[in-house]
């Protein structure tokens, strides 16, 4: 399986306005690459969900996306407070942004849900108080 | 439906992307929450929404939308229009409430999708 190429991305957690840089960044990239719109489109929602995660709870993160010829892989890492219960994070509706977000046009408790809808593999791995990281892939 | 037959329905502003007017759009979407947006994929589609900051324009772009309609006679951010110019999105503003416009564009054709999963 060889790597085709890598991505890698700070994601700024102070500014809620300009998340979604490095979703948009992927999108050109793989649309260069000649991916399959369809693909690009579930690739770049997931990740965009991602980062908004990463900005309204745990003051941003790192992304990295690695293509290869099988699959695409978004790995979504940060130090903010962890995940308490995974199984409630996961339910359609649910969520524990602040108030003020959901003015903003997020916090609907849609945004994991969504992630692993547009995706072939989810996985998550939290600690409360230590950081979450999440893998993602869709598959080619 | 011609992004510039929407435009005559709502008595719309175009803010920038005048030149894709000609294009059509075939579903359309109204909300505020953009995770709800994200949720169901739409084909060629429009956005309308009360929701102004940059988010707007950048969920239009990650769903592959070719329009966004701000209702309420909203002003869009200098950045939204930035965005919408960078990525080829018609954006509209009319002083139609969210219901109405909505109600405007189905009742001349314009359907919501499916609740197609992807």
């Amino acid at each position: 399986m060889s790597e085709l190429l890598n991505f890698h991305f700070d994601v700024d957690g102070s500014d809620f306005t300009s998340a979604g840089q490095a979703s948009i960044q992927i999108k050109k990239s793989l649309r260069r690459l000649g991916i399959s719109p369809e693909i690009i489109r579930r690739v770049s929602i997931a990740m965009y969900e991602g980062e908004i995660n990463m900005v309204i709870h745990a003051s941003g993160g790192v992304a990295d996306v690695n293509v290869t010829e099988e699959a695409i892989t978004i790995i979504l890492a940060d130090k903010g407070p962890g995940i308490k219960d995974i199984e409630k994070a996961m339910m359609e509706g649910y969520s524990t942004a602040p108030d003020n977000i959901r003015s903003l046009g997020f916090g609907a408790g849609m945004g994991l849900p969504n992630m692993k809808r547009y995706t072939d593999y989810m996985d998550i791995k939290s600690e409360v108080g230590i950081g979450t990281t999440i893998t993602m892939k869709v598959m080619l | 439906m011609k992004i510039s037959t929407l435009k005559e329905l709502l008595e719309a502003e175009v803010v920038c992307c005048e030149e894709l007017l000609g294009d059509h759009v075939y579903s359309a979407c109204g909300s505020d929450m953009m995770s709800d947006v994200l949720a169901f994929v739409k084909d060629q589609a429009v956005l309308l929404t009360g929701l102004v900051n940059s988010q707007v324009i950048r969920t239009a772009e990650m769903m592959d939308m070719i329009c966004v309609v701000l209702v309420r006679s909203k002003k869009p951010t200098d950045e939204m229009i930035d965005l919408a110019k960078e990525n080829g999105i018609v954006l509209l503003t009319t002083n139609k409430r969210m219901y109405d416009a909505c109600g405007i564009l189905y009742s001349n054709g314009l359907v919501g999708n499916k609740l197609k999963e992807q």
